[in-house]
């Protein structure tokens, strides 16, 4: 298949079943360059079966994921990382035994191999990185504490701020603001008006308020297939989607 | 230069655990012990290696291999093998059939020396061999096992079953091994006689020294990222993955690092031993090297020493008046530590030093309140 778009990420049919269940289905997503895409669905929709084929998690049993014009099926994860996909996890996932300053630092896209990591050591050049960072997502004051102590929406963002290291090209999260309490969504609203400059952005995201706030095109997703999409407005105005999603 | 300092040695504290380590494994016991016991402690220290790799293997990659008596027996295997081919000099060997080959390999009918031995007439060859060979078995099953991801449970059960295979493969091959019995009389190094008092004094401290070179290496790869890349795999291995790290390469590596260090250990167990036989290399020592470590506290690189030491103390101590019991005991003893002190000797101490602390700041401070008591500062409001 040869693309010739513009798109940066390009999902033509892509599909996965578990023992015989198609948890997606003959997906087609087109994401553009500094496009903000948010994915909505109910619960066990796919959405994040459909982040864990383009980072390689899950590998897909039909379709093409084409990330810059390579494709990703196929790709070991570290490879798809290193081409510049980013992925946040549903469960803030960090590292509860490392400081913040840890966290971030062991995010920092060199000294990736083996004998790269023995090699590699904290320059200023890193740590003012890690500042910056730091600085970004609300936790300048926390470097030195350990991210098992960190509050749930700390977590989340310590997440993001992890991914922000590596300046990925595309940058995917799953659930950014769920269990954070109302100023923490605002604050991360802003984190993510911020940092989507440059880059391209999926979010999976239920909070319906907080999707108007951020999204340019939304994807409504219903047991493995695209319900609808379109700008919030459209979707919100969608029978269909009105009737399996935002009914009840 | 403070840096490096760090990363070696592990800081202040790091630098006085270390000495008095050196201390008693240099000075107190070369001193106290005769020369027959301090050969006994040397055989344990290179067990020490095999400890020290398990630590960094088990305890801070997360990965527990049964089967590291492999390595430690092929490094054991190599030097033994050139010792061997120095033993077995056309002259001394002028009895036998075919003279210049190995004894066993006489009695098994063998007229010429099998190709693999060849190489092992070289004493530059050996050296590397003792580290090389084990990294590329390890790197072998490593590459075949971590890229696939198999680990826990698994891993320890393939292993083990390594641990057998190389066992029985040996133990079958009497002619081109030696087989059960091993290789046995082995005498010298280069023509300089290794069972004299003065050459074993000099490989008990050839032996601490490498020892203590193994503990500041491994300090040094784990202060830094590597250190902090296996404590990430340890709580998130998914997010290191995902956060572009290939997570088996850093398994692979740790593997082959233990290995290489196991057979360091087991080339100095041959020179202070003067023997290699494949009990040394089967299950059971390599479930004993387990116990070891666990003892010592598994993510202690100083604690696997100690507990090595200590167990194996225990062990002669034990088997010289109760043979049949020593198994039971040592049974016992990995339940209890795994029970009571999953972080064993090392947690201990810790522990001990948690309790500690306090009491001595106390006893400082109210040490120091009297005297500032007896001589009152003159106040500012008594001029
Ligand atoms: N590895 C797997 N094996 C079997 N079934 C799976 C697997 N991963 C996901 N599923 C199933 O696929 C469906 C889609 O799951 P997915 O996690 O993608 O949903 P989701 O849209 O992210 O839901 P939620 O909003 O609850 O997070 C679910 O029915 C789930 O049980
Ligand atoms: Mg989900």
């Amino acid at each position: 298949m040869n693309a010739k778009t513009d798109f940066l990420l390009y999902i033509e049919d892509l599909g996965v079943s578990f023992d015989g269940f198609k948890a997606v289905d003959g997906l087609n997503l087109y994401v553009e360059r500094n496009e903000l895409r948010v994915i909505i669905g109910p619960n066990g929709a796919g959405k994040t079966t459909v982040l864990d084929m383009i980072c390689g998690k899950t590998q897909p049993t039909q379709g093409s994921i084409r990330f810059k014009d390579r494709e990703l099926v196929g790709m070991a994860e570290h490879q798809i990382v290193r081409s510049g996909v980013g992925r946040k996890f549903q469960t803030p996932s960090i590292y509860e035994n490392l400081t913040v300053f840890e966290n971030l630092e062991v995010s920092y896209p060199k000294g990736r191999s083996v004998f790269g990591s023995l090699a590699f050591r904290t320059t200023p050049e890193v740590v003012e990185r890690i500042h910056q960072v730091a600085e970004q997502i609300f936790l300048k004051e926390a470097l030195d504490l350990e991210g098992a102590f960190l509050s749930h929406g700390q977590k989340q963002w310590l997440e993001i701020g992890m991914l922000l290291m590596q300046e990925p090209e595309l940058l995917m999260l799953d659930e950014p603001v769920a269990g954070m309490s109302a100023p923490e969504r605002e604050k991360t609203a802003e984190l993510l008006n911020r940092i989507r400059k440059g880059r391209s952005i999926i979010i999976i995201e239920h909070d319906m308020e907080f999707v108007s706030r951020i999204a340019d095109t939304v994807t409504v997703l219903h047991l493995g297939k695209i319900l609808a999409e379109g700008s919030m407005q459209e979707i919100q105005h969608n029978p269909n989607v009105i009737e399996v999603y935002l009914g009840h | 230069m403070k840096a490096i300092y760090n990363r070696l040695f592990g800081g202040t504290t790091g630098v006085v655990q270390l000495g008095i380590l050196a201390a008693i494994l240099m000075i107190v016991l070369p001193l106290s012990l005769d020369i027959f016991r301090l050969n006994l402690v040397g055989k344990y220290l290179t067990y020490a290696f095999v400890a020290l790799g398990l630590v960094l293997l088990w305890g801070k990659a997360g990965v527990l291999s049964l089967g590291q008596g492999v390595f430690f027996g092929l490094g054991g295997y190599c030097m033994a093998m050139f010792l061997k081919l120095e033993a077995s000099d056309p002259i001394s060997t002028k009895i036998q059939s075919t003279p210049g080959i190995p004894d066993f390999m006489d009695w098994n009918q063998i007229t010429q020396l099998p190709a693999f031995w060849m190489p092992f007439k070289s004493l530059p060859f050996t050296l590397l061999a003792v580290v090389v060979v084990p990294s590329i078995v390890a790197f072998v099953l490593g590459v075949a096992m971590f890229k696939r991801r198999v680990g826990g449970v698994y891993f320890a059960i393939i292993t083990q079953a390594l641990a057998l295979i190389l066992s029985l493969a040996i133990d079958g091959n009497q002619g081109y091994t030696g087989g059960r019995n091993g290789i046995t009389d082995l005498r010298t190094l280069l023509g300089w006689d290794i069972r004299s008092s003065h050459a074993q004094y000099l490989l008990y401290f050839t032996t601490c020294g490498l020892l203590v070179l193994a503990i500041v290496l491994s300090q040094w790869m784990l202060s830094g990222k590597l250190g902090k890349m296996l404590l990430a795999m340890r709580d998130r291995e998914d997010r290191v993955r995902f956060s572009g790290y290939d997570v088996s390469m850093f398994k692979v590596f740790t593997f082959c690092f233990a290995a290489a260090l196991s057979g360091v250990g087991g080339a100095l167990f041959v020179l202070q031993v003067g023997f290699i036989s494949p009990s040394l290399v089967g299950i059971v020592p390599s479930i004993e090297m387990v116990i070891f470590a666990a003892v010592g506290g598994r993510v202690s690189l100083l604690g696997a020493v100690y507990g090595t030491l200590l167990v194996n103390t225990g062990k002669s101590l034990f088997s010289e008046n109760f043979p049949q019991l020593w198994l039971f005991a040592m049974g016992g003893l990995f339940i209890a530590v795994v029970v009571l002190f999953p972080n064993g000797l090392a947690g201990v101490v810790e522990l001990i030093r948690k309790k500690v602390s306090p009491f001595l700041k106390n006893l400082r401070t109210s040490s120091t309140l009297p005297t500032s008591g007896s001589t009152p500062l003159p106040s500012p409001d008594k001029p």
